[in-house]
């Protein structure tokens, strides 16, 4: 799956060799890391304008059927009983250990239909996982590679976006609430447009028929013209990096607990779903270890590089980058509680150095404004 | 692609401007664009001695840490004090206020080792000469 030949290419693929962007394999996807605006560059114009991403590599599921929201309730750990119509929830699919199998977005589109929106690369395990725990009666359908998503992410979103866009049931996609999903005509193509996101910033994700994706795309380019830059996944991570937003395979996976992940939050621990038992056990106990934002003076932390304290090892880097934003070096670090706390002084090792890194309060970065519905 | 013809080069995309028997050393226009967005260079201490081909020190990107070589061996009679606050000069000024260390060289002949911009751009795959 990881071998060059068998890549999979999204519906905008071309679009991307004609912007000069430079293509990467991810997830068994060839998908691009940047433009010729560069990394930076592009992150900073989703944080002052809007950037458009490509995400079509990401796997999308429909489950239908009158009792299909019961279903979702008891695979996902946050309360998705509760959707109303059109609302979306960031949730947890986790196994009966507590946890992480992997992190998904719920969106409620209709009564009895509910889009679960899972990372490209948990797709076929999270396929498998959802599959083997559904009553027959829930109709499933893997609409992945009929699904492409477009997502327009930044201050300028909702004004782009509503240039090209609107609600099916009419009124603006401007006033669409935040965590809130519609039907709506996108460039002339039927849609699912939600004001959900992973950079940070207000933004719009769009959900859109596979072989229909190039004209809301190129449509979007153009109503965006100057405003609005085509962004790659390397900004995608550096943007999610700053507003500690977790990333599957980094801060979680199937040996971390929400609880240790800072995900409790997600976890609605008065009803039932799988690995709840696990994961309210983990809540009482306490855990051993939790994830901290660290800002390292002298060097980038990355993936895998040790934290150090008075010379032991004691942790372990998640994630870490430069955020062009906060204009620092960033980490999210899995620490011993103790050392947890905030103003905490630790190290991290870079190149067999122990790089100064102090444990901060995270976001690292969080938008002044925020949207309301308008 | 820049590659200016009065400098030597590396195969490892570093380049050498000598002058009397101190090289000023940087990394190529080609380097800087494989790279993408510098944001971390961490460079050796003032009098810090380094042999040809050998670590020289460390040009991060965004993506990721890459080593850079001494071109020659000598002694560190300068860093770019610049360049560490600023390190997106090495993309904006790869040949000029983005270069990283002055080496007063122990040999000076190393410097004919080195490939010749020509060479250089065949290594990097451009047949073409610059306009220059």
């Amino acid at each position: 799956m990881s071998a060059v030949g068998t890549l999979r290419r999204t519906p905008l693929y071309e679009e991307h060799l004609a912007l000069g962007a430079k293509m990467v394999p991810f997830a068994g996807w060839e998908m691009p890391i940047q433009y010729p605006t560069g990394i930076v560059a592009e992150h900073r114009a989703v944080r002052s304008a809007a950037g458009i991403f490509d995400l079509s590599h990401m796997g999308e599921a429909y489950l239908r059927g009158p009792k299909a929201l019961a279903a979702v309730d008891e695979l996902v750990s946050s309360d998705i009983a509760g959707l109303a119509v059109g609302q979306a929830r960031y949730g947890l699919l986790c196994n009966e250990r507590g946890t992480i199998v992997d992190d998904v977005i719920v969106y409620r589109v209709a009564p009895e239909t509910v889009l679960i929106c899972v990372n490209a690369s948990n797709r076929e395990k999270d396929v498998a996982h959802m599959r083997a725990h559904l009553p027959s009666d829930v109709a499933f359908e893997d609409a992945s590679l009929a699904t492409a998503l477009i997502a327009v992410q930044g201050p300028r979103a909702a004004a782009i976006l509503a240039s090209v866009a609107a609600p099916s049931a009419g009124g603006s996609i401007a006033s669409v609430a935040p965590f809130a999903v519609t039907g709506a005509s996108v460039a002339g193509e039927r849609a699912h447009v939600a004001r959900t996101g992973y950079t940070g910033e207000d933004g719009f994700e769009i959900f859109v028929a596979w072989d229909r994706a190039a004209g809301p795309w190129s449509r979007l380019l153009d109503a965006g013209r100057g405003g609005l830059t085509p962004t790659g996944l390397g900004a995608r991570d550096t943007l999610r990096l700053e507003s500690r937003y977790s990333l599957y395979g980094n801060e979680i996976d199937e040996t971390t607990d929400p609880i240790e992940a800072g995900l409790g939050w997600t976890c609605k621990l008065d009803k039932d779903f799988i690995g709840r038992d696990a994961i309210a056990a983990a809540k009482e106990r306490g855990p051993s270890r939790r994830i901290v934002g660290l800002v390292v003076d002298g060097g980038v932390a990355r993936h895998g590089f040790a934290v150090v304290k008075d010379g032991r090892d004691v942790g372990t880097v998640t994630s870490g980058t430069f955020g062009p934003t906060v204009g620092k070096n960033i980490a999210l670090a899995y620490v011993p509680v103790a050392l947890a706390n905030v103003g905490t002084e630790l190290a991290v090792r870079i190149r067999d150095r122990e790089v100064p890194a102090r444990v901060v309060k995270t976001p690292f970065y969080s938008r002044k404004e925020k949207v309301g519905a308008a | 692609m820049s590659v200016p013809d009065d400098l030597r080069y590396s195969k490892e995309h570093e380049w050498v401007r000598v002058n009397g028997d101190v090289a000023t050393v940087g990394i190529t226009h080609f380097a800087q664009e494989q790279l993408g967005d510098v944001v971390f260079v961490e460079l050796p201490d003032q009098g810090a001695s380094v042999r040809q081909f050998s670590s020289l020190g460390v040009v991060e990107s965004v993506k990721a840490a890459s080593d850079v070589y001494a071109p020659v061996s000598g002694e560190i009679v300068e860093r770019n004090a610049q360049v560490v606050e600023k390190p997106e000069l090495v993309n904006q000024e790869p040949y000029g206020n983005g270069w990283l260390v002055k080496v007063r060289l122990t040999d000076t002949a190393e410097v004919g080792t080195l490939l010749s911009p020509a060479d250089y751009r065949a290594h990097i795959g451009e047949t073409a000469p610059s306009g220059a």
